[in-house]
């Protein structure tokens, strides 16, 4: 029988499909044309992929700390699968960079060589989740925003952002359902879950209305980025549904403020943002030299 | 223990054309989480498959056999639940 | 209509059972089986999923530090792929009525084990390729075989897992071959961590058949098909030209090719160390399994909350109609 030898397969051609989850782990940008479209400002377009390969990257982050801690086996292969999808996200956009700003420098030089004052994401994206309800509840926010964006996106005048918005469409769409369904049974399961839930909407509702800020550099990328004020609509809607079922309010609390006028996407972060850099970078920077 | 979830059994079909075929078991709350679950698990989210999931509670078990002496006796017990096919080939990535 | 035939005696379940083995077929879950025969497949199947799921940890050690995104990547695959493994067993040992939350309390508990590799540290990222190399390496050794386990869907269980596994060997390797040509920092990176790794990884075959009191009614059985030395020769045979082609060396002084038996001797393995292991003095038992109790308890509520929505819409549903 053909498994008598494991081995055997192991000199067997490339086979993605027998890799059981995430494939394509090599040049996610082969065969499409990176080329920066004329009237497009290079260093504006590294800058909005930046913004949006760190919200991915970093958030897959807080979803890799979650490996072995989650409260079902099952779900630890759900949380895995989102971390996996928004991890090629990031890996996307970051080299995306790399050719915008035409430094040519790769997915990893951003990632590893950064600090924190340089990374672009929403603060929301890097805050640490103290329980199930926090991660659900953060996912929720974040991908129900992020697919919004994705959904228009497809239409940019940069055929590359086009291409990874509509590929994140379907991922996100999975996501945010994954996190719908848990918020829906945590805020209906039990008291505790409720209280817990609750809890962890407080936490995480002072972090949105960052979210629809735009920026400088979306301002600019007129045809090219989102203007994410423009989906505020259409998150509060999926929002209300959501909570609605859930037999949940919507918060009531007060945005928190930036600091010296800027937060998340002008590099200014939460004193978490430090512990997760020093975690994500700390074997690529033992190791300068080093290929991996 | 309240917090126990039900067994559920996962029926795969792989393309069109083909039957569904049981693929194995996964613990839900409910069925849309057996769903999502299943998805993750059995299918590696590949779109273009379609899932059933049902409760093994809820599965009477037959076989060609039965009427063989030399099947254990009740099927109301959960070990008994049918895990009859199996696994194709052809079913992707599996 | 029921026709009630007179029921078959133990003795003659017991001579059918036996047959369908010898015939070299499967025994299916509907299938009258001896108690002996659950209890040791449960048994067997439940330590290799705890295996499986503990083994998430050492690696999983390493997910948030990978020091590039590709490794990210493969690393938290791989990772899933292991939580996807050790879930295919529990629900083949459910076939067997091993209800999973009573096999998870055991474990936790420490009445049930898991592989005693598990219960060594991960101290640098090249163990992340020395455990898919040697560590994959050796559980493909002991599961390939099992592809053919008399028990149905163990086998089928296996078959699944031993294709996904040789990806994961190839990865770690794969790994390995990059930083042996890397810096050197990198190349002692990984001759340290195959000379933590390649004892323990020995180890992983079990104790020595003259010490190995199950694997007769197991082989009767065809639960294993291999014995334990059997096993581990054939390792060692496959990883030693392995090693040559990456540049490192195993860290067995006795270790060399044997003409006249057609396989390599190697040096006497510390039995000691593997019992203190297994017993509970690994360097990192308390901690694994403190891990899986702790991802356990703090779910409880999750779980329980799940369950009482699931009910809650059923007695909507029921009032509405
Ligand atoms: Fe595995
Ligand atoms: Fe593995």
């Amino acid at each position: 029988m053909a498994f008598d030898n494991a081995y055997e397969a192991l000199a067997d051609a490339h086979d993605d499909a027998r890799w059981a989850f995430g494939t394509g782990f090599d040049n996610p940008l082969s065969g499409v044309d990176t080329t920066v479209p004329s009237g497009v400002d290079g260093e504006d377009l590294a800058q909005y992929c930046l913004m949006l390969g760190d919200d991915a990257l970093v958030l897959s982050h807080r979803l890799q700390q979650w490996c072995t801690r989650a409260p079902e086996l099952e779900d630890e292969v759900a949380i895995a699968n989102i971390g996996l999808d928004l991890l090629g996200q990031a890996r996307l956009l970051l080299a995306r960079t790399g050719r915008a700003d035409g430094s040519g420098r790769g997915e990893d030089h951003y990632a590893y060589f950064r600090g924190e004052h340089e990374f672009r994401n929403v603060r929301l994206a890097e805050r640490e989740h103290a329980d199930f309800a926090q991660l659900v509840a953060t996912v929720l926010v974040l991908t129900t925003w992020r697919l919004a964006v994705f959904q228009r996106l497809q239409a940019s005048a940069d055929p590359v952002l086009a291409a990874i918005a509509q590929k994140g469409v379907n991922e996100l769409t999975y996501h945010r359902d994954y996190a719908a369904q848990w918020v829906v049974r945590l805020g209906d399961g039990t008291e505790t879950s409720h209280a817990r839930t609750v809890a962890a909407f407080d936490e995480v509702w002072p972090l949105v209305a960052e979210l629809f800020e735009p920026h400088d550099v979306e301002r600019r990328l007129d045809g090219v980025a989102v203007d994410p004020a423009e989906v505020r609509a259409e998150f509060d809607d999926v929002l209300a549904q959501v909570l609605s079922a859930a037999t949940l309010e919507t918060p009531v609390v007060p945005a928190k403020a930036g600091v010296a006028g800027g937060k998340g996407r002008n590099g200014r972060h939460t004193e978490q943002m430090g512990y997760l850099l020093a975690e994500l970078q700390s074997v690529a920077r033992a190791y300068p030299e080093a290929t991996w | 223990m309240t917090g126990e979830w039900p067994l559920y059994e996962v029926f795969v079909r792989g393309k069109r054309g083909l039957n569904h075929v049981h693929v194995g078991s996964l613990r839900a709350a409910d069925d849309d989480m057996a769903l999502h679950h299943a998805r993750d698990l059995y299918t590696r989210r590949n779109e273009g498959v379609s899932i059933w999931v049902v409760k093994a509670a809820d599965i009477a078990a037959s076989s060609p056999d039965e009427k063989d002496p030399f099947f254990a006796p009740s099927a109301d017990k959960v070990y008994r639940h049918p895990t009859f096919y199996e696994i194709p080939e052809n079913v992707p990535h599996m | 209509m029921t026709v009630t035939e007179p029921a078959p005696s133990e003795s003659d379940l017991e001579q059918h059972f036996e047959h369908t083995i010898a015939k070299d077929q499967r025994i299916e879950p509907r299938d009258w089986l001896p108690e002996a025969y659950r209890k040791t497949m449960i048994r067997q199947i439940a330590q290799h999923a705890h295996s499986e799921i503990i083994g998430m940890q050492p690696e999983g050690n390493w997910i948030t530090r990978a020091p590039s995104l590709r490794r990210k990547a493969i690393l938290l695959a791989k990772v899933q792929d292991e939580a996807g493994h050790g879930l295919y067993l529990y629900s083949a040992a459910e076939t067997l009525g091993g209800d999973r939350g009573d096999l998870t309390e055991k474990l936790i508990s420490g009445r049930q084990k898991y592989s005693s590799i598990f219960n060594y540290p991960t101290l640098s990222f090249a163990d992340v390729g020395v455990i898919g190399w040697l560590v994959d390496g050796a559980a493909i050794c002991n599961q390939v075989p099992l592809c053919r386990s008399s028990y149905g869907p163990y086998a089928r269980a296996m078959i699944r897992i031993c294709k996904e596994e040789s990806f994961h060997q190839r990865q770690g390797y794969e790994l390995l071959m990059a930083m042996m040509n890397g810096t050197r920092k990198q190349r002692e990176a990984v001759q340290d961590s195959v000379n933590r790794f390649w004892w323990p990884s020995l180890m992983m075959f079990g104790p020595s058949d003259d010490d190995s009191p199950n694997t007769a009614q197991s082989m009767a059985w065809k639960i294993k098909r291999h014995t334990n030395d059997e096993l581990r020769q054939r390792f060692v045979d496959m990883t030693v030209p392995q090693a040559e082609t990456l540049g490192v060396t195993l860290p067995d002084p006795d270790l060399a090719w044997n003409a006249d038996r057609g396989h390599h001797d190697f040096g006497a393995i510390d039995w000691d160390e593997l019992k203190q292991v297994i017993s509970g003095g690994g360097p990192c038992n308390t901690e694994r399994v403190e891990r899986r109790r702790a991802a356990h308890e703090d779910g409880a509520w999750v779980r329980e909350a799940a369950a009482a929505h699931a009910r809650k819409q059923q007695q909507r549903k029921e009032a509405a109609a």
